[in-house]
């Protein structure tokens, strides 16, 4: 196994050098980090030039990507190009934000989209079935960004008609709360409730699908020969099998969605990772983005082999060696 | 005469798909004695394992029905009783073997564990290491080498006729009364399923469980059963005991049956198959299924009109035929009689 | 009365003397492949009502200027920000400086019609190309071409987006046909791992062998024999691709980078609105014509994948 999990690293390696390179060109050829200060009428063309030669951006691109790698290792990614901030301190700020929102919904996600999965499956061509059924379709056909625009909305409305604050539709906090009060919880609950739908939709279907799956199998067929009360039958052998495939999916949404849900954290104004990242590529913070970048590619490599492993954890007949 | 255990009237079962309604049991009526072994032969489709899955209750209900039937099981209507009931004898008296030991072994699960299930299930006041022993011993008696290791395994780590010995191993671990077997030999390479066959004969011999065999090989069906029934297109077409049925057929489904057969010991030129195809189930041609591949019929009138009753040939109840003109028959002696040889064979 | 006994040659009987086949009930209906999957296909009913709705969402988009009760940038300053009515036929109200939002959601329609179809068409040709290579000399060249697809799941869409259009900024980058390409560039992945995965699968089948045996060769066994076999996987995940790529689409217009005003799109129509939330109309009614439309492609995808799926066995409660 540890073999396996080293040998999958190393393969990754030179995806992520030769990724890195081309994302690094195409940044460095989408837009100027200066143009901003370019488009202000009272910096200097001394200041410019200044900058210019401090950042590399005077050298060509190869040569500027070999300087970005020796920031990643010695300075953590570097210095933000416009802000002149340290970009490690910045990221790991919007990481915790993201991780917060995600994690929550995430885990409702799926919670209820398992149960729901479940009862459709055992429960097929029933009311039940069908209504959760049709749910989960439109939810999954809803663009993000609309479900975030509506909520936004209804919520306004409420506010401005009621006066009575629930949820907040943007930021993170009012000033002065802290990271685990009921503040910042009132203000993520409507991204938590947007994201939560759309992959509740995903993992009830999937959960349905995949317990269907195991419901028509031979040895389910005979579990039943044998005797099994048929509670005994679905929980023992069938959700066990059904279980298998979602743990797989959800570990891989997890790895996706570390890249920051960029339309919900724009939409609530959120300081995470997606946020961080539009911001970024308005101003083309070339070192900013590509310290987003590879985070994001690192957690991706990184989940798809935690799903991998658990997949083999789970199933007995993969064994890595 | 003794009583049946497993006595079965007018069993229908029916499908409901997307092209009409399949009438894969056509109404049959058998019986099945203590200690003896039954064999059910059959094509595909001719109803033969639906028959024995709807005792078990083990046809999925929205698709399936079970239009009529009583199927009294020392004394008990298994058609009729509670799911609850019916619970107590699935894999206590009544077991059954499946097709693919591939596919009807749950991959995540130790057969270890598959087999304690299927014994705690009935017996849950069993303390665990009887119930471990137990499964060890089962395992040996169906010839698993190193049970003590193997018991704690994945199917997936059993060769497909160490899987099926596993399989009969769980459906006796509980001295059912009767084993029903569904073509488990089907599924294994020939010298896999003389081995297999060898299990369940050993297996017949300690438990002394009546056993329903169904399958489409006609060397099985003579090496192991006693009696036998033939089905076609969801009806039984001819039943008795096996000698009299392989020298002295009286159906001219099970005629053709035999003469498909290859004989090492004839001079043939040709094979002789049986012409056209099984009847589809849905759109059931009005009069006997089998009359348009039938060499007797000629076209008959009773054949296409009327649905022949199984009835008693040659005096005694025990053989019987579904076949208008089966008295036509009498005389005819199959090529595994003992009878005179045909001309030009060599003996 | 009864009819003579057949006779019986040494008791062995003769064979049947009458055609088998045409006797009643045992009459076999041949039918091709696709007849069949036609017919399971308008037998599905969701299928049909989204196609029903594509129809009327699409065919409207196609005939904007004829169906669009006024031209999308036709402004009315004295009927600012009205909310939906029947009156001079707003039913979708106007917009901050009076155009009719009915018309600039049709003329929205219109653009994501058209890169929604374009990317699919473009995105299924050469995903079909690329996988059938792939999986039919197999060696490096599926080495190569699956690193290659790697590598493209890797690079962010946004990214690659912004530097196209910066690139192209010159020529009026940014448009709708760079928009195509560049999802297409992304969108063909997918469909070149299922038809690869088919080839793979399909190579080792003794049809092929028996083709070859024949004297069949590279290009005829690859066109006659193994593609017809992929056509299904690669039609169902086309049509869910027109679906993910209108939505990408949007959701880049939306957040700016993808097709700019004026040009009407209704990812932008949505962004727009943004700025006046009490004005429900402006994001609400654009984002549900595109839920519209991804549930109608959906119910489409889903009836062909019934139809042409020769695996599944839906039985009908």
């Amino acid at each position: 196994m540890l073999t396996y999990i080293a040998r999958r690293i190393l393969y990754s390696i030179p995806v992520l050098v030769v990724s890195s390179f081309i994302c690094f060109t195409f940044v460095s050829l989408a837009g100027d980090p200066l143009g901003d200060l370019r488009a202000n009428p009272r910096t200097t063309g001394g200041i410019i030039t200044h900058l210019q030669h401090v950042y590399h951006l005077d050298r060509s691109i190869p040569v500027r990507y070999g300087y970005w790698l020796k920031d990643v290792f010695t300075h953590k990614f570097g210095v933000s190009l416009n802000t002149s901030q340290p970009i490690w301190p910045d990221i790991t700020r919007a990481m915790g934000h993201t991780v917060q929102v995600i994690l929550i919904a995430q885990l409702i996600a799926l919670v209820l989209g398992v149960a729901v999965g479940i009862f459709s499956a055992i429960r097929q061509y029933s009311i039940f079935d069908y209504t959760f059924t049709t749910v989960s379709f439109l939810g999954y056909a809803m663009p993000t960004f609309w479900l975030a625009l509506l909520l936004q909305i209804l919520f306004v409305d409420i506010y401005l008609k009621w006066h009575v604050r629930i949820f907040y539709t943007s930021g993170l906090n009012t000033h002065g709360s802290a990271t685990w009060s009921l503040d910042r919880l009132q203000h993520i609950a409507l991204p938590v409730a947007t994201l939560s739908i759309v992959s509740f939709a995903l993992y009830s279907r999937f959960m349905r699908a995949s317990m269907l799956d195991a419901i028509n199998t031979d040895y389910v067929r005979t579990a039943r020969a044998k005797g099994l009360p048929e509670r005994v039958v679905i929980m023992r052998h069938v959700f066990r099998n059904a279980l298998i495939p979602i743990v797989t999916v959800s570990a891989l949404q997890f790895g996706f969605l570390l890249g920051g849900a960029v339309v919900t954290e724009t939409i609530f104004t959120l300081d995470g990772m997606g946020y961080y990242f539009i911001q970024k590529l308005g101003q083309s913070d070339v070192y900013a983005i590509m310290g987003y970048l590879m985070v994001v590619a690192v957690s991706i490599v990184l989940f798809n082999l935690i799903a991998d492993i658990l997949y083999g954890f789970l199933d007995p007949r993969i064994r890595y060696d | 005469m003794p009583e049946p255990m497993l006595a079965i009237r007018d069993l229908a079962v029916e499908f409901r798909t997307e092209d009409g309604i399949v009438h894969a049991v056509d109404g049959i009526s058998y019986d099945v004695f203590e200690g003896e072994t039954l064999g059910i032969v059959g094509e595909s489709g001719s109803g033969k394992s639906v028959s024995t899955l709807a005792l078990l209750g083990l046809i999925p209900q929205p698709p399936g029905r079970i239009v009529s039937g009583t199927a009294m099981f020392k004394g008990a209507d298994l058609l009729t009783m509670k799911k609850r009931e019916l619970r107590r004898f699935r894999g206590d008296e009544v077991a059954m073997v499946f097709q693919d030991p591939m596919t009807s072994l749950n991959p995540v699960l130790k057969i270890g564990f598959q087999l304690c299930e299927a014994i705690e299930t009935h017996y849950p006041k069993e303390p665990n290491d009887k119930v471990k022993a137990r499964v060890i011993d089962l395992l040996r008696l169906v010839g698993v080498p190193n049970p003590e290791t193997r018991v704690n395994q994945y199917p997936h780590e059993f060769s497909g006729g160490m899987r099926q010995r596993a399989m009969i191993a769980m459906a006796i671990a509980n001295s059912p009364s009767l084993l029903i077997a569904d073509e488990p030999t089907t599924a294994l390479d020939v010298t896999i399923q003389a081995q297999v066959l060898e299990v369940l004969k050993r297996v017949q011999e300690e438990t002394h469980a009546a056993t329903i065999l169904i399958t489409h090989d006609l060397g099985i069906v003579a090496e192991m059963c006693e009696r036998v029934l033939v089905m076609y297109g969801g009806k039984i077409v001819e039943q008795g005991d096996v000698h009299t049925i392989f020298q002295n057929p009286r159906h001219p489904y099970t005629i053709g049956l035999m003469d498909s057969l290859p004989k090492l010991t004839e001079d043939e030129e040709w094979l002789r198959p049986i012409p056209g195809q099984p009847p589809s189930l849905i759109s059931r041609p009005p009069g006997c299924a089998f009359h348009p591949r039938c060499f007797l019929s000629q076209g008959r009138l009773p054949c296409r009109e009327q649905v022949p009753e199984l009835r008693s040939i040659d005096g005694g109840p025990e053989h019987t035929s579904a076949c208008h003109f089966a008295e036509e028959l009498i005389g005819h002696h199959s090529k595994f009689s003992p009878g005179p040889v045909p001309s030009g064979g060599a003996v | 009365m009864t009819e003579p006994a057949p006779a019986l040659v040494d008791g062995i009987p003769a064979t049947a003397s009458f055609d088998v086949t045409s006797a009643e009930g045992l009459e076999l209906e041949a039918r091709s492949q696709w007849s069949y999957a036609r017919q399971r296909f308008l037998r599905h009913r969701l299928a049909m009502i989204g196609l029903f709705g594509l129809l009327v969402v699409f065919g409207a988009g196609a005939f904007a200027p004829w169906v669009a009760p006024y031209t999308f940038d036709q402004i009315d300053l004295l009927n600012v920000l009205h909310p939906p009515t029947m009156a001079a036929h707003h039913f979708f109200g106007t917009d901050e400086i009076g155009r009719d939002y009915l018309s600039r959601t049709i003329y929205g329609i219109r653009t994501s019609e058209q890169v929604g179809l374009a990317v699919a068409v473009i995105a299924s040709l050469f995903g079909l190309f690329v996988g059938a290579v792939a999986g039919f000399y197999r060696g490096w060249i599926d080495n190569a071409i699956m690193r290659i697809t790697d590598l493209v799941l890797t690079l962010p869409v946004l990214v690659t987006l912004l530097t196209v259009s910066a690139l192209l900024a010159g020529s009026g980058g940014g448009g709708q046909w760079t928009i195509t390409f560049i999802l297409a560039g992304f969108f063909w992945t997918p469909i070149a791992r299922v038809v690869r995965g088919v080839f793979l699968s399909l190579r080792e089948k003794e049809y092929v062998e028996a083709a070859r045996a024949v004297g069949a060769g590279d290009l005829r066994i690859m066109f006659r024999h193994m593609l017809p076999n992929t056509l299904g996987p690669v039609v169902v995940n086309g049509t869910l691709a027109v679906a993910d790529a209108i939505i990408t689409e949007a959701f880049l217009s939306f957040l700016g980078f993808g097709i700019k005003p004026p040009t009407p799109s209704i990812g932008s129509l949505v962004a727009g609105g943004q700025q006046f939330p009490q004005k429900w109309w402006l994001t609400v009614l654009p984002g549900l014509v595109l839920v519209v439309i991804v549930v109608c492609v959906n119910f489409v995808g889903d009836g062909l994948r019934d139809a042409l799926d020769p695996q599944q066995r839906r039985v009908r409660a």
